[in-house]
Protein backbone atom coordinates (compact mmCIF):
# COMPACT_ATOMS: atom_id res chain seq x y z
CA UNK A 1 0.00 0.00 0.00
CA UNK A 2 2.39 2.49 1.15
CA UNK A 3 4.70 1.79 -2.05
CA UNK A 4 1.52 2.52 -4.53
CA UNK A 5 0.90 6.26 -2.39
CA UNK A 6 4.42 6.72 -3.34
CA UNK A 7 3.66 5.34 -7.25
CA UNK A 8 0.70 7.29 -7.39
CA UNK A 9 2.20 10.66 -5.83
CA UNK A 10 5.24 10.41 -8.08
CA UNK A 11 3.19 10.41 -11.20
CA UNK A 12 0.44 12.91 -9.99
CA UNK A 13 3.73 15.37 -8.94
CA UNK A 14 5.43 14.79 -12.59
CA UNK A 15 2.13 14.93 -14.27
CA UNK A 16 0.84 17.98 -12.84
CA UNK A 17 4.44 19.56 -13.74
CA UNK A 18 4.39 18.79 -16.95
CA UNK A 19 0.91 20.80 -17.53
CA UNK A 20 2.62 23.66 -15.80
CA UNK A 21 5.45 23.76 -17.85
CA UNK A 22 3.76 23.45 -20.83
CA UNK A 23 1.18 26.27 -19.87
CA UNK A 24 2.42 29.92 -20.95
CA UNK A 25 0.59 32.77 -21.38
CA UNK A 26 2.51 34.73 -24.06
CA UNK A 27 1.65 37.60 -26.40
CA UNK A 28 -0.92 35.19 -28.13
CA UNK A 29 -2.92 36.13 -24.72
CA UNK A 30 -4.44 32.46 -24.49
CA UNK A 31 -4.56 31.45 -21.95
CA UNK A 32 -5.81 34.64 -20.09
CA UNK A 33 -4.86 34.64 -16.34
CA UNK A 34 -6.11 33.63 -13.69
CA UNK A 35 -9.14 31.52 -14.79
CA UNK A 36 -8.00 29.73 -17.87
CA UNK A 37 -4.97 28.61 -16.05
CA UNK A 38 -7.14 27.31 -12.58
CA UNK A 39 -8.91 25.57 -15.54
CA UNK A 40 -6.11 23.87 -17.18
CA UNK A 41 -4.00 22.90 -14.26
CA UNK A 42 -6.70 21.24 -12.62
CA UNK A 43 -7.37 19.33 -15.63
CA UNK A 44 -3.86 18.70 -15.95
CA UNK A 45 -3.64 17.58 -12.60
CA UNK A 46 -6.85 15.06 -13.13
CA UNK A 47 -4.72 13.70 -16.15
CA UNK A 48 -1.93 13.59 -14.34
CA UNK A 49 -4.23 11.27 -11.57
CA UNK A 50 -5.58 9.33 -14.25
CA UNK A 51 -2.12 8.36 -15.56
CA UNK A 52 -0.65 7.58 -12.17
CA UNK A 53 -3.46 5.39 -11.10
CA UNK A 54 -3.08 2.91 -14.27
CA UNK A 55 0.11 1.25 -12.78
CA UNK A 56 -1.10 0.19 -9.15
CA UNK A 57 -4.64 -0.54 -11.29
CA UNK A 58 -2.71 -2.45 -13.37
CA UNK A 59 -0.74 -4.13 -10.87
CA UNK A 60 -3.41 -5.32 -8.20
CA UNK A 61 -4.38 -6.53 -10.94
CA UNK A 62 -8.13 -4.63 -11.42
CA UNK A 63 -8.33 -4.81 -15.18
CA UNK A 64 -11.94 -3.08 -14.47
CA UNK A 65 -10.67 0.04 -12.52
CA UNK A 66 -7.79 -0.24 -15.68
CA UNK A 67 -10.28 -0.02 -18.34
CA UNK A 68 -12.52 2.63 -16.92
CA UNK A 69 -9.15 5.09 -16.71
CA UNK A 70 -9.13 4.50 -20.30
CA UNK A 71 -12.98 5.65 -20.50
CA UNK A 72 -11.39 9.22 -18.10
CA UNK A 73 -8.72 9.57 -20.67
CA UNK A 74 -11.39 9.60 -23.44
CA UNK A 75 -12.75 12.62 -21.82
CA UNK A 76 -9.87 14.37 -22.53
CA UNK A 77 -11.01 14.95 -26.23
CA UNK A 78 -13.72 17.58 -24.93
CA UNK A 79 -10.75 20.09 -24.20
CA UNK A 80 -9.89 20.54 -27.69
CA UNK A 81 -14.16 21.56 -28.21
CA UNK A 82 -14.02 23.84 -24.83
CA UNK A 83 -10.91 25.70 -26.51
CA UNK A 84 -12.57 25.92 -30.03
CA UNK A 85 -15.56 27.28 -28.99
CA UNK A 86 -14.27 29.57 -26.49
CA UNK A 87 -12.03 31.08 -28.96
CA UNK A 88 -14.43 31.15 -31.90
CA UNK A 89 -16.67 32.96 -29.97
CA UNK A 90 -14.09 35.64 -29.13
CA UNK A 91 -12.81 36.00 -32.77
CA UNK A 92 -16.02 37.94 -33.29
CA UNK A 93 -14.79 40.93 -31.34
CA UNK A 94 -11.58 40.85 -32.91
CA UNK A 95 -10.15 43.56 -35.34
CA UNK A 96 -7.24 41.62 -36.82
CA UNK A 97 -8.94 37.65 -36.01
CA UNK A 98 -7.20 35.02 -35.47
CA UNK A 99 -8.75 32.83 -38.23
CA UNK A 100 -10.08 28.96 -38.08
CA UNK A 101 -6.96 27.40 -39.17
CA UNK A 102 -5.01 29.11 -35.31
CA UNK A 103 -7.62 28.39 -34.02
CA UNK A 104 -7.72 24.39 -34.36
CA UNK A 105 -4.05 24.47 -34.23
CA UNK A 106 -4.24 26.31 -30.85
CA UNK A 107 -7.81 23.78 -29.41
CA UNK A 108 -5.45 20.40 -30.70
CA UNK A 109 -2.57 21.53 -28.98
CA UNK A 110 -4.42 21.84 -25.79
CA UNK A 111 -5.99 18.63 -25.88
CA UNK A 112 -2.28 16.71 -26.98
CA UNK A 113 -0.88 18.32 -23.48
CA UNK A 114 -2.83 16.68 -21.45
CA UNK A 115 -2.09 13.41 -23.53
CA UNK A 116 1.59 14.31 -22.78
CA UNK A 117 0.82 14.94 -19.08
CA UNK A 118 -0.83 11.19 -18.77
CA UNK A 119 2.07 9.82 -20.50
CA UNK A 120 4.47 11.79 -18.09
CA UNK A 121 2.77 10.63 -15.31
CA UNK A 122 1.88 6.75 -16.39
CA UNK A 123 6.29 6.83 -17.24
CA UNK A 124 7.08 8.24 -13.41
CA UNK A 125 4.60 5.91 -11.53
CA UNK A 126 5.71 2.48 -13.75
CA UNK A 127 9.58 3.11 -13.22
CA UNK A 128 8.85 4.05 -9.73
CA UNK A 129 6.85 0.92 -9.56
CA UNK A 130 9.53 -1.15 -11.55
CA UNK A 131 12.59 0.15 -10.16
CA UNK A 132 12.10 2.38 -7.01
CA UNK A 133 11.85 6.40 -6.94
CA UNK A 134 15.66 7.29 -7.43
CA UNK A 135 14.60 5.99 -11.07
CA UNK A 136 10.96 7.73 -11.41
CA UNK A 137 13.09 10.82 -11.10
CA UNK A 138 14.96 10.06 -14.15
CA UNK A 139 11.96 9.07 -16.06
CA UNK A 140 9.91 12.00 -14.39
CA UNK A 141 12.69 14.70 -15.62
CA UNK A 142 13.65 12.88 -19.19
CA UNK A 143 9.64 13.58 -19.53
CA UNK A 144 9.08 16.65 -19.12
CA UNK A 145 12.19 17.55 -21.90
CA UNK A 146 10.60 15.34 -24.11
CA UNK A 147 7.24 16.53 -23.49
CA UNK A 148 9.07 20.29 -24.32
CA UNK A 149 10.42 19.08 -26.78
CA UNK A 150 7.10 17.61 -28.49
CA UNK A 151 5.75 20.99 -28.23
CA UNK A 152 7.58 23.47 -30.01
CA UNK A 153 6.78 23.05 -33.79
CA UNK A 154 8.13 24.76 -36.91
CA UNK A 155 7.71 28.27 -36.98
CA UNK A 156 7.46 30.33 -40.48
CA UNK A 157 11.29 31.60 -40.03
CA UNK A 158 12.24 27.46 -40.79
CA UNK A 159 10.36 27.58 -43.83
CA UNK A 160 11.09 30.60 -45.34
CA UNK A 161 13.48 33.58 -45.42
CA UNK A 162 11.54 36.74 -44.03
CA UNK A 163 13.20 40.05 -45.32
CA UNK A 164 11.98 43.66 -45.56
CA UNK A 165 9.95 45.10 -48.09
CA UNK A 166 9.43 47.99 -50.37
CA UNK A 167 6.13 49.80 -49.50
CA UNK A 168 5.49 51.91 -52.46
CA UNK A 169 3.03 52.79 -55.01
CA UNK A 170 1.98 52.33 -58.33
CA UNK A 171 -0.74 54.71 -59.07
CA UNK A 172 -3.31 53.95 -56.60
CA UNK A 173 -2.16 50.37 -55.86
CA UNK A 174 -0.33 49.49 -52.77
CA UNK A 175 2.30 47.59 -53.27
CA UNK A 176 4.88 45.39 -50.64
CA UNK A 177 8.29 45.09 -53.32
CA UNK A 178 6.49 43.22 -56.60
CA UNK A 179 2.96 42.57 -54.34
CA UNK A 180 0.11 44.02 -55.24
CA UNK A 181 -1.73 44.21 -51.78
CA UNK A 182 -4.75 46.21 -52.19
CA UNK A 183 -6.44 50.14 -53.57
CA UNK A 184 -5.79 52.94 -51.59
CA UNK A 185 -8.35 55.41 -52.90
CA UNK A 186 -7.02 58.93 -51.26
CA UNK A 187 -4.22 60.59 -51.09
CA UNK A 188 -4.19 61.59 -47.85
CA UNK A 189 -4.20 57.62 -46.79
CA UNK A 190 -1.08 57.02 -49.48
CA UNK A 191 0.59 59.62 -47.84
CA UNK A 192 0.20 58.01 -44.55
CA UNK A 193 0.82 54.55 -45.70
CA UNK A 194 3.70 55.67 -47.28
CA UNK A 195 5.14 57.16 -44.11
CA UNK A 196 3.94 55.08 -41.65
CA UNK A 197 3.37 51.67 -43.09
CA UNK A 198 5.86 48.86 -42.94
CA UNK A 199 5.91 45.97 -45.56
CA UNK A 200 7.83 42.44 -45.38
CA UNK A 201 8.63 39.80 -48.07
CA UNK A 202 8.22 35.77 -47.66
CA UNK A 203 10.38 34.08 -49.87
CA UNK A 204 9.10 30.42 -49.55
CA UNK A 205 12.25 28.05 -49.28
CA UNK A 206 11.08 25.05 -51.42
CA UNK A 207 8.00 24.13 -52.81
CA UNK A 208 6.63 22.63 -49.47
CA UNK A 209 7.14 25.90 -47.78
CA UNK A 210 5.23 27.74 -50.66
CA UNK A 211 2.06 25.58 -50.48
CA UNK A 212 1.81 26.29 -46.63
CA UNK A 213 2.22 30.20 -47.09
CA UNK A 214 -0.39 29.79 -50.04
CA UNK A 215 -2.89 28.72 -47.03
CA UNK A 216 -5.42 31.91 -46.09
CA UNK A 217 -4.93 30.25 -42.41
CA UNK A 218 -1.68 30.45 -42.39
CA UNK A 219 -1.60 34.32 -43.56
CA UNK A 220 -4.19 35.01 -41.08
CA UNK A 221 -1.84 33.59 -38.01
CA UNK A 222 0.50 35.75 -39.17
CA UNK A 223 -1.60 38.92 -39.48
CA UNK A 224 -3.11 38.18 -36.12
CA UNK A 225 0.10 37.99 -34.23
CA UNK A 226 2.05 40.93 -35.93
CA UNK A 227 -1.19 42.99 -34.99
CA UNK A 228 -1.59 42.03 -31.22
CA UNK A 229 2.24 42.74 -30.92
CA UNK A 230 2.95 45.57 -32.94
CA UNK A 231 -1.02 46.93 -32.65
CA UNK A 232 -2.66 48.50 -36.28
CA UNK A 233 -4.26 51.54 -36.88
CA UNK A 234 -7.72 49.88 -37.98
CA UNK A 235 -10.89 50.72 -35.76
CA UNK A 236 -14.51 49.17 -35.92
CA UNK A 237 -15.89 50.27 -39.68
CA UNK A 238 -12.36 51.79 -40.60
CA UNK A 239 -11.03 49.32 -42.49
CA UNK A 240 -8.77 51.08 -45.05
CA UNK A 241 -5.49 50.09 -43.23
CA UNK A 242 -6.38 46.50 -42.81
CA UNK A 243 -3.14 44.26 -42.35
CA UNK A 244 -2.87 42.21 -45.95
CA UNK A 245 -0.95 38.94 -46.81
CA UNK A 246 -1.21 38.75 -50.50
CA UNK A 247 0.40 36.55 -53.10
CA UNK A 248 2.44 37.07 -56.31
CA UNK A 249 1.38 34.41 -58.18
CA UNK A 250 4.74 34.22 -60.08
CA UNK A 251 6.45 33.14 -57.38
CA UNK A 252 4.95 32.45 -54.47
CA UNK A 253 6.19 35.10 -52.63
CA UNK A 254 4.09 36.46 -49.66
CA UNK A 255 3.93 40.31 -49.55
CA UNK A 256 2.95 41.73 -46.06
CA UNK A 257 1.88 44.82 -44.85
CA UNK A 258 0.81 46.67 -41.71
CA UNK A 259 0.11 49.74 -40.53
CA UNK A 260 1.46 49.72 -36.79
CA UNK A 261 1.52 51.75 -33.80
CA UNK A 262 4.67 50.63 -32.56
CA UNK A 263 6.28 50.60 -36.60
CA UNK A 264 9.77 48.89 -35.75
CA UNK A 265 10.66 47.02 -38.85
CA UNK A 266 13.02 44.65 -37.47
CA UNK A 267 10.49 43.73 -34.29
CA UNK A 268 8.13 42.66 -37.26
CA UNK A 269 10.82 40.36 -39.51
CA UNK A 270 11.48 38.72 -36.16
CA UNK A 271 7.83 38.47 -35.21
CA UNK A 272 6.98 36.67 -38.37
CA UNK A 273 9.47 34.23 -38.29
CA UNK A 274 8.80 33.04 -35.05
CA UNK A 275 4.69 32.78 -35.86
CA UNK A 276 3.92 28.76 -35.51
CA UNK A 277 3.41 26.95 -38.97
CA UNK A 278 -0.19 25.60 -38.63
CA UNK A 279 -0.93 22.00 -38.64
CA UNK A 280 -3.97 21.89 -41.05
CA UNK A 281 -1.67 24.41 -43.23
CA UNK A 282 1.02 22.28 -43.46
CA UNK A 283 1.47 21.13 -46.97
CA UNK A 284 4.33 18.21 -48.38
CA UNK A 285 4.14 18.20 -52.16
CA UNK A 286 7.73 17.26 -51.78
CA UNK A 287 6.38 14.04 -50.33
CA UNK A 288 4.99 13.08 -53.41
CA UNK A 289 7.00 11.23 -56.45
CA UNK A 290 5.07 13.73 -58.87
CA UNK A 291 5.48 16.62 -56.00
CA UNK A 292 9.29 15.96 -56.39
CA UNK A 293 9.39 15.31 -60.26
CA UNK A 294 7.15 18.16 -60.73
CA UNK A 295 9.52 20.63 -58.84
CA UNK A 296 12.58 20.06 -60.81
CA UNK B 1 -28.61 34.78 -53.52
CA UNK B 2 -27.43 35.68 -50.92
CA UNK B 3 -25.08 38.85 -51.01
CA UNK B 4 -25.20 39.87 -46.86
CA UNK B 5 -21.96 39.08 -46.35
CA UNK B 6 -20.56 39.62 -50.33
CA UNK B 7 -18.67 42.75 -51.06
CA UNK B 8 -20.13 45.32 -52.99
CA UNK B 9 -20.26 49.11 -53.82
CA UNK B 10 -22.06 51.81 -51.31
CA UNK B 11 -21.52 55.07 -53.16
CA UNK B 12 -20.23 56.41 -55.94
CA UNK B 13 -18.62 59.80 -56.38
CA UNK B 14 -17.75 61.26 -59.61
CA UNK B 15 -16.78 64.74 -61.20
CA UNK B 16 -19.05 63.63 -64.26
CA UNK B 17 -21.75 61.71 -64.40
CA UNK B 18 -20.90 60.46 -68.20
CA UNK B 19 -18.61 58.48 -66.22
CA UNK B 20 -20.68 55.89 -64.56
CA UNK B 21 -24.02 54.09 -65.50
CA UNK B 22 -27.15 53.63 -63.79
CA UNK B 23 -26.61 50.57 -61.42
CA UNK B 24 -27.49 49.62 -57.83
CA UNK B 25 -25.32 52.37 -56.00
CA UNK B 26 -26.10 55.80 -55.21
CA UNK B 27 -24.17 58.35 -57.36
CA UNK B 28 -22.87 61.57 -55.55
CA UNK B 29 -21.87 64.49 -58.34
CA UNK B 30 -18.28 66.88 -56.63
CA UNK B 31 -17.19 69.73 -58.35
CA UNK B 32 -13.57 69.99 -57.34
CA UNK B 33 -10.70 66.95 -56.44
CA UNK B 34 -11.11 68.14 -52.78
CA UNK B 35 -14.96 68.32 -52.49
CA UNK B 36 -14.64 64.39 -54.05
CA UNK B 37 -12.21 63.38 -51.40
CA UNK B 38 -13.97 64.95 -48.77
CA UNK B 39 -17.13 63.24 -49.48
CA UNK B 40 -15.81 59.90 -50.42
CA UNK B 41 -14.11 59.94 -46.84
CA UNK B 42 -17.15 61.02 -45.00
CA UNK B 43 -19.45 58.37 -47.19
CA UNK B 44 -16.89 55.82 -46.07
CA UNK B 45 -16.67 56.90 -41.92
CA UNK B 46 -20.78 57.03 -42.40
CA UNK B 47 -21.48 53.77 -44.17
CA UNK B 48 -18.35 51.69 -42.74
CA UNK B 49 -16.78 51.05 -46.59
CA UNK B 50 -13.29 51.51 -48.31
CA UNK B 51 -12.70 54.78 -50.25
CA UNK B 52 -11.32 53.47 -53.87
CA UNK B 53 -9.68 55.35 -56.68
CA UNK B 54 -10.67 53.89 -59.94
CA UNK B 55 -7.99 56.14 -61.34
CA UNK B 56 -10.49 57.46 -64.34
CA UNK B 57 -11.59 60.40 -61.74
CA UNK B 58 -14.11 58.22 -60.08
CA UNK B 59 -14.18 57.04 -56.74
CA UNK B 60 -16.25 54.25 -54.98
CA UNK B 61 -16.93 53.29 -51.47
CA UNK B 62 -16.78 49.72 -51.12
CA UNK B 63 -18.25 47.23 -48.22
CA UNK B 64 -15.48 44.58 -47.90
CA UNK B 65 -17.03 41.24 -46.60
Amino acid sequence: MQNHVLTILLGVVAGTLARLVMLRSDYRHYPSYPHGFVTHISLGFIAALVGAVAVPALAKPDYVAATFLILAAQQFREIRNMERETLARIEQTKLVQRGSDYIEGIAGVFEARNYLVIITALATSGANHLWGWPVALGVAVISLVISHLLMQGECVGDIADVVPGKVHFDRSLLMVGDVVIMNVGLPAFREKVLEEGRGVVLKPRDDDARLTLDSIGQRQAILHDISVILGTKIDEKEMEFMPLAKKNADTGEIGIFLLPNEPDLECLVEIIKKVPVIESSKARPLSSYYGRRAAD
Amino acid sequence: MDTAGATRILAVVTPDSGLVGPGGAPVFMAHSQEEQERLALLLARIMGGVPHDLENGVYIVVKHS
